[in-house]
Parts: structure tokens; sequence; C-alpha cells
């Protein structure tokens, strides 16, 4: 081409582009659900995977399998104030079983599912689809199998498909988290026939099910772009409870928090989830949207100080560190007040569940005299904390830095980047740690069992070890009756408190902001978002 | 056409050297992938089963054999983040953040290049002033600040742009792909709703682009210019007489376009794999913000995907604007 020829070339083609329109208009598309049938969520970051029990399934997978799966049974809702409703973690209710009924012995449960349930393909739900599911999660691997083991879920002979409507679970020890989890995100019934069939030779179509919808939940996925949106339509021959409102929930992904507050606040997003504190206080300042606050059960951020290794294998000195945590400046400076104390409590638990306020607080008189008699020197040491959620954690470990001074306690940060936080803590070396744990089932013994004991379980981030704290977990976690159970946690909580391996601050509020026409907000253990009962009128 | 290929061959070796660092890097980085996917609930045998999945128990150069044997077959692996292959995302972003970063560019280049031929012809003039201040202000104004600027104006107070929620309003359906632009694509077939919704959506992100790739075009096109229209030819050019507008635009413009064509190749480059923070505020599902995401998780494939693209169309972009050199400049061809 010629020079003279390119330049003007290049001009006519700009400027043709808009208008080369063929004719060929695109045949009339089904009519969208509008927007009053439509609810747009928007979140940090979606799912990775369709597959929950997959290994690797992000945090908001659970979504996925709350939404498009059913379960056995699901937790009882219970509302918690105007805005949410909760569930009640020792009672059940019929999803896919429409009853159940435990054996006179105690060694087993046997559920009926709906006569009238079925799977997205149209082919109705059989015992067989719920054995093949729940075997499935029990051999996957990864989390799905550590969290059924966590309710003595192990094997997939304890699993029995009696007849097309009949399936039993064999108990393999009288263990109180069994039933609770199946009523959790994991143990979701997939449709067997359809998954063996596009499997491709693997036995449990990882793949597969991994990019694709294979069950008989409220809502199929109609378009998933990963990193960009999500978008669900309802099925609407879903019979595992009252029909959901919402024909179509479109959920976008918006990395930056400055724009999901932007979008909420203009109302162009329905729902606004994981929101900074600091937005989220402001936000309920305004008090023009609706906002849910919800203390998140079992969970609360702590400092971890590590018992194995000195300085911090003296309980003095820990004792010293968690009087003079400056406590209420943490919550004030760094959660911008969105949680509950965990400090200031009486000297023994004031009820046996968990978390529970400790009894300690800030007070510098008795950090002083503890420093003394605990015979330590001053000294330096390091605190690490995940950049990845710095915007609570920085002005955290700061605030520890300051309040530690006084005592001769050189404190230095050390901010380690999401991808390596975690393998940091496996280490178990860091001497201070600032981190957030809390499980799906609610009890305290739970919380112990992972944190507190002496198995050294990675979530033992203190490396803590005491053989009197393990038996008092033992003890509770398969008590034969209610006053065994209180008397060890009773104990193993003043233990907890006495030792201070983890000193609790606050327990965090899991915060959603919605437009006043949103409700039938739900809660579960996962936290991610319930289609089915919210309403946009 | 010899030359040509005897070009890419030449780009070959320095393609092989981003292979291996890329790979060595990824792994010699800290941060354990298995760890991190494991999940906050994860035991120890479950990080030891995804490292295993991973191949990441393997010893190096056993990844890195199984590693190539998989490029050559066009496969650049899984992403952890979203789940999906590479090279799969890498297709489906590459077009949003080039037709986001041509966007910008245009809307820089319609703006720079007059400002600078401005700035030169009238040099210490009023222009010139609010050449070097617009320069400034777009290199001094980081993006993100210009992006959530944008955002509050014209969005959150005024309502005037659209909600910034990535190409598309959430209510819209994209166009079939044909090129992978919303623009092209919705063009094509004459859906002209979608072709508004996608230019009302790109107005600001290409805006907030365009102001921080305003400066190094403006500047280059006004020093380029000056040298030469400081030049001998042109003085004979005025000395013969010729209007002022055939000189500066004909003659003295051509020659001088030749560094502004390598800076516009190098400002396109660097901002297609760079604009990550206007694609976080804006929430475009761009290529910048994707390789970030996988560096933070410790995501070794999409990273190694993402540094291999953009060496190689570092390479095709530096052969394109050789090209265009050859078409502007006669000098070039014979060299």
């Amino acid at each position: 081409m010629d020079r003279r020829d390119f330049l003007k070339a290049v001009p006519a083609a700009a400027l043709g582009m808009p208008l080369a329109a063929p004719a060929v208009k695109q045949a009339a598309a089904q009519r969208a659900p509008t927007r009053s049938e439509t609810l747009l969520l928007v979140q940090e970051y979606g799912p990775n995977s369709m597959d929950m029990q997959g290994i690797g399934a992000s945090q908001p997978v659970n979504g996925v399998a709350q939404n498009c799966y059913d379960r056995l049974v699901r937790f009882k809702r219970m509302p918690v104030d105007g805005v949410t409703t909760g569930f009640d973690i020792t009672q059940l209710e019929p999803e896919l079983a429409e009853s159940w009924q435990e054996a006179s012995d105690g060694t087993s449960v046997t559920f009926k599912l709906r006569a009238d349930a079925r799977f997205h393909s149209g082919r109705p739900v059989s015992a067989r689809d719920v054995k093949w599911s729940l075997d499935r999660a029990v051999s996957i691997g990864g989390f799905a199998t550590t969290q059924m083991r966590a309710g003595s879920l192990e094997k997939p002979e304890q699993f029995v498909a009696v007849d097309d409507k009949t399936f039993r679970v064999d108990f393999l020890r009288r263990d109180k988290l069994t039933m609770p989890n199946l009523a959790v995100t994991i143990p979701f019934v997939f449709d067997s026939e359809k998954a063996i069939a596009n499997a491709g030779g693997d036995v449990w179509a990882k793949d597969y099910l991994k990019n694709n919808i294979c069950g008989g939940g409220a809502y199929k996925v109609d378009a998933w772009r990963p990193g960009t949106e999500t978008v669900y339509s309802r099925f609407d021959d879903w019979k595992s409870g009252p029909l959901p409102q919402l024909r179509r929930v479109i959920a976008r992904d918006i990395a930056s928090p400055s724009t999901r507050r932007a979008l909420i606040e203009r109302g162009d997003a329905d729902i606004s989830y994981q929101i900074p504190p600091k937005d989220f206080a402001d936000l309920v300042a305004a008090g023009k949207l609706k906002v849910s606050a919800m203390p998140v059960p079992n969970a609360i951020w702590y400092l971890a100080l590590n018992s194995a290794l000195p300085p911090f294998n003296n309980v003095k000195l820990r004792q010293a560190v968690a009087w003079a945590m400056p406590y209420e400046q943490i919550l004030q400076g760094a959660l911008f007040g969105r949680g509950v104390p965990m400090w200031g409590g009486p000297a023994t638990p004031a009820r046996l569940s968990w978390p529970v306020p400790f009894p300690y607080a800030a007070n510098m008189e008795r950090a002083r005299a503890l420093m003394a008699e605990s015979g330590a020197a001053p000294f330096s040491t390091t605190l690490i904390y995940d950049a990845g959620g710095a915007t609570i954690t920085e002005p955290m470990a700061v605030l520890i830095k300051e309040a530690l001074a006084p005592l001769g306690i050189t404190v230095e940060l050390n901010k380690i980047p999401g991808a390596n936080f975690r393998g940091e803590l496996n280490k178990k070396t860091a001497p201070m740690a600032i981190n957030r744990f809390g499980g799906w089932l609610d009890w305290p013994d739970y919380f112990f069992f992972w944190n507190y004991h002496g198995n050294n379980s990675i979530f033992n981030i203190p490396s803590y070890q005491n053989p009197v704290m393990d038996r008092m977990i033992d003890a509770a976690r398969f008590a034969p009756d209610a006053a065994t159970y209180a008397t060890n946690v009773r104990g193993f909580l003043e233990l907890g408190m006495q030792d201070v391996p983890f000193i609790p601050i606050v327990q965090p509020f899991h915060d959603v902001a919605m437009q006043q026409n949103i409700g039938g907000y739900q809660f579960w253990p996962s936290r991610e978002p319930d289609f089915r009962y919210l309403t946009k009128g | 056409m010899r030359g040509l290929l005897w070009r890419l061959a030449g780009s070959l070796p320095a393609l092989a050297a981003v292979i291996v660092v890329t790979f060595v890097l990824t792994r010699v980085l800290p941060g354990d992938t298995a760890t991190y996917f494991a999940g906050p609930t994860a035991s120890a045998e479950s990080i030891a089963q995804i490292r295993a999945e991973l191949g990441l128990d393997r010893p190096l150069p056993e990844q890195f054999w199984n590693y190539l044997r998989a490029l050559v077959q066009g496969d650049l692996g899984m992403s952890l983040t979203t789940g999906q292959p590479v090279l799969t995302d890498i297709l489906q972003r590459l077009p949003a953040s080039a037709e986001l970063t041509l966007a910008g560019l245009l809307l820089a280049v319609s703006i720079a290049i007059p400002l600078g031929i401005l700035a030169a012809v009238k040099q210490g003039s009023l222009a010139d002033h609010a050449c070097r201040v617009v320069v400034t202000a777009g290199v001094s104004l980081p993006v993100f600040f210009t992006g959530l600027l944008l955002v509050y104006v014209f969005y959150f107070v005024l309502g005037w742009a659209p909600a910034p929620l990535g190409r598309l309003d959430a209510f819209a359906s994209a166009p079939p792909t044909v090129t992978g632009f919303y623009l092209v694509d919705a063009a094509l077939i004459g859906d002209w709703e979608t072709w508004r919704g996608a230019l009302a959506q790109i107005v600001l992100p290409a805006a907030t682009l365009g102001l921080f790739a305003l400066a190094p075009i403006a500047r280059i096109t006004r020093a380029s210019m000056l040298a030469v229209l400081g030049a001998e030819f042109i003085r004979t050019a005025r000395a013969s007489g010729l209007a002022s507008s055939t000189i500066i635009l004909t003659y003295a413009l051509r020659n001088a376009l030749l560094p502004v064509v390598t800076t516009l190749g190098m400002v396109f480059s660097f901002l297609l794999g760079a604009n990550v923070l206007v694609e976080k505020v804006f929430a475009w599902p761009g290529i910048g913000s994707y390789a970030v995401e996988a560096l933070i998780a410790s995501d070794g494939a999409p990273v190694q995907g993402f540094v291999l693209t953009m060496a190689i169309l570092y390479v095709l972009l530096n052969l394109a604007i050789d090209m265009v050199n050859r078409a502007l400049d006669p000098r070039a061809r014979r060299a």
C-alpha cells in the first residue's frame, strides 16, 4: 500500500466502522424479566466454581450451593429483627426430606423424601441421588470432607438408599453435630444420573459439576462469567419450600468498595455485600438504606500469642498483654463500632456459649503488675497480620503496638500478603498474630476443638497444649447428658480465660445493606445470600 | 515479507526467555497456592491433597517440562481464582481491555495531537502554557483518583453517567461475539440500543485513561514538531511562500509523526496491562485486574499466561509500529 493511500484509508476505516451495519437484526429474543422481577446484588468477588464440594471452592460458592441445590434439611428460620431472619441451629425443618425419624436405639436416622421433588432436568429425586451426593462429600477430599467429618459423617457405608424415597444415615458415634451438619451448605443433592452421564469417566464428575449446575434447587444459573457476574433464574417447579418471589437474580462482582457503596447509595444496586466497616458505619448513620448487622455466630477477631515458644509461653506475660490491649480503641478505630465487645466480662463466663466476653479490660496497672510478676525483661517481638484485610487489621496492629510499648514490649509489625498469610500461620512460629475464626456449627466445644485442642489443628495458631483442656473439650463434645456438658464447657471456658493463648477482641458483624423495598433477608452460617426468601416490593 | 518473518523469528528468543523467567518467578515468589485454596477451614491433609492435584509437589524441572508440554498444545493451565482455563479467561478479557484502551487512546490522541501542534507552533503562547498544565495534571493525577472523582461527579452527584457496573448495564445482554469489542459487535448487527449502552459505559473509564495517556502524547508531539519546524526544509518551504497550514499539516506534521506513533505504541501496550485501577473502579472485566487478582492469590498459571500474552502483544505491536512507520516514512523502508 502506498503511504498516501494508507493515510487516507485510516480515518475512512475508523469512520466507517459504526456504519457498517448489515441488515440482519437478531431474532426477537425472549422478553427479559423486568427490573422489578430482578434483583441486582453487588459483591466484592464471585464464585470460582459451581461445585461447593470441589477442592478449592471459594467462599461465594456457598451461595451457589444454597440457591441452586437442596439439602435434606435446613435450619429452622428465626426472626432476629425487622430486617434479618436468622436460624436456630438446634432445630431443623424439612427441605428435600419431608420427614425423618431417629431409630429408637439412637444408631441411625431415616429420611422420607418428598414425593413431588424434581431436578431441573425433570427427573424425580431419588434416594440414590442423595446417597451419591453424600458419598461424594465424604470422599472427594479437601474442605467438603473435613466439614462432613466435623459431624461424624466419614464413610460412604454410613449412607443407605433403603428404597426410592427412603434414605438412612447410620451414625458412627453419638454426636450432637451429625444432624445439624446435614443442614450446612456441603451435603447438597446432585442429579446423579445426569452428573455421571456427563462425567467423562471421572467418578465424581468434578470437571462437569465445577462448570454446571446439576441439581434441583430453587434457582438455576443462566450465565456464569467468572470475575464478572452470575445470573440466576428461578426454577418454577421447585417443591422444597414456598416458591421464591424473585424470578431473576444478577450477582455482579464489583471489586472496588467505593464503587459498591456508590451503587447502593444511588439505588442502582438492590443489595450490597462485603462493605468495609467504615462505609457501613456511614450508611447506617445516613439512615436511608435498610441494613442488616448480624453478629457472626461463633466468630471472633483475636490476638493469638504463641504459647509454645518464648516469650509468650509465660502465662503471666500473656495475661499482662490481655490487660494492656486497647479494646475500645480497636472497636472504634479499626472496626468503626461494627462488632460486639469481647472484653470486660465477669471472672467466670456469663453464659455457656461462644463467644463470651473475657474478664480482661484495658487496665495498665494490672498489666504492669503482671508484667513484673512474669519476670520478663523488656523485649522485641513480631506481630503478623493479613494484608488482604488490611483496612481492619492494619489499624488494629498499630493500636496494639502502641498499647504494648509502655510495658516494654516493642512490637514489630509484619504485614503479610493474603496468599502467604495462611502459610505463615501454619508454620506456627509467629509470636503474635491477628486473625479471625468462626465455625459454622455454633457450639463452644466446636470452636475449642479446632482452636484450643492439643491435636494442634492448623487453627490452633498459638500452638496451645494443655492435657486438662483437651480432656474437657473431648468430654463436652460427646457428653452423654446436659449436666456433664455444662460442667466441661464451663471448665474449658474458664481455662481459656485463665491461660489466654487467644485474646478475644470483638465478635464481628456481618454487614449487608439493601434498598428499602427489599425484604426477607436470610442469614445462614455460610453468610452467603439466600435468594429464596428475598422479596422486592 | 521476508524481513517481516525474520523480525518475528528474531523475537523468539525473547519469548523463550519470558517463558522461563515467569515460570521461575511464579515458583520463587513467596506464597503457597495450595494453602490459599484449601480455604480457611482446611486440614493438613487437604492442603497436601491440593498440592498433589496441582502438581506442586513435583520437582521444579518436571513441573517446567509439564508446563512446556501443555503450552505447546495451547494449554496455559487453569486459573484457580476463576476456575476456568487461563486461555478462555484471557480471550474473554483481552477484548474488554483492548476496547477500553483503544477508546481511551483515541480520546487522548484527538486532544493531545492538536494540543501538541498548537503548543509547538505558538511556542510560549497561552496555548503552550495550557498544554503544559494539562500535561502536568494528566501525569500527576493518579488514575484511580481521577476515576473515582469522575464516578463521584458524573454518576453519584450529577447522575449523567450510568452505574459503573462494567461493560454493560446489568439488565442489557452482550452482543454476539465477533470481535469481542462491544461497540463493534453491536454495530455489526445494528443493535443501536446496546451500542449506546456500551458507549455510555465506556465514556468515563476511557476519559480516565485518556487523561493519563494525554501527557506523553502531547509532550512528544510538541517536542517533535518543534524539532521539525526548525529544520531546513521547512525554512525552504516558508521561503517558497507555501501557506502556513500546508507547511504545518502536510510537511511538518507528517515528519513529526514518527516518534509520536512509536510513543503511541508504547502507551497502548502500557495501558493495556497497567490500567488495573481503572478496571477496578469501573468493574471493567479486563486483563490487568485479572492478573493482579491472580497474583494476590499466588495463582501461578494466570500470571504466566498474562505475561506471555503481553510479551506476544508487544512483539506484534512493535511489528505493527514498524510497518506504520514504513508507510509514513519512505526512509524507514530502505533502512
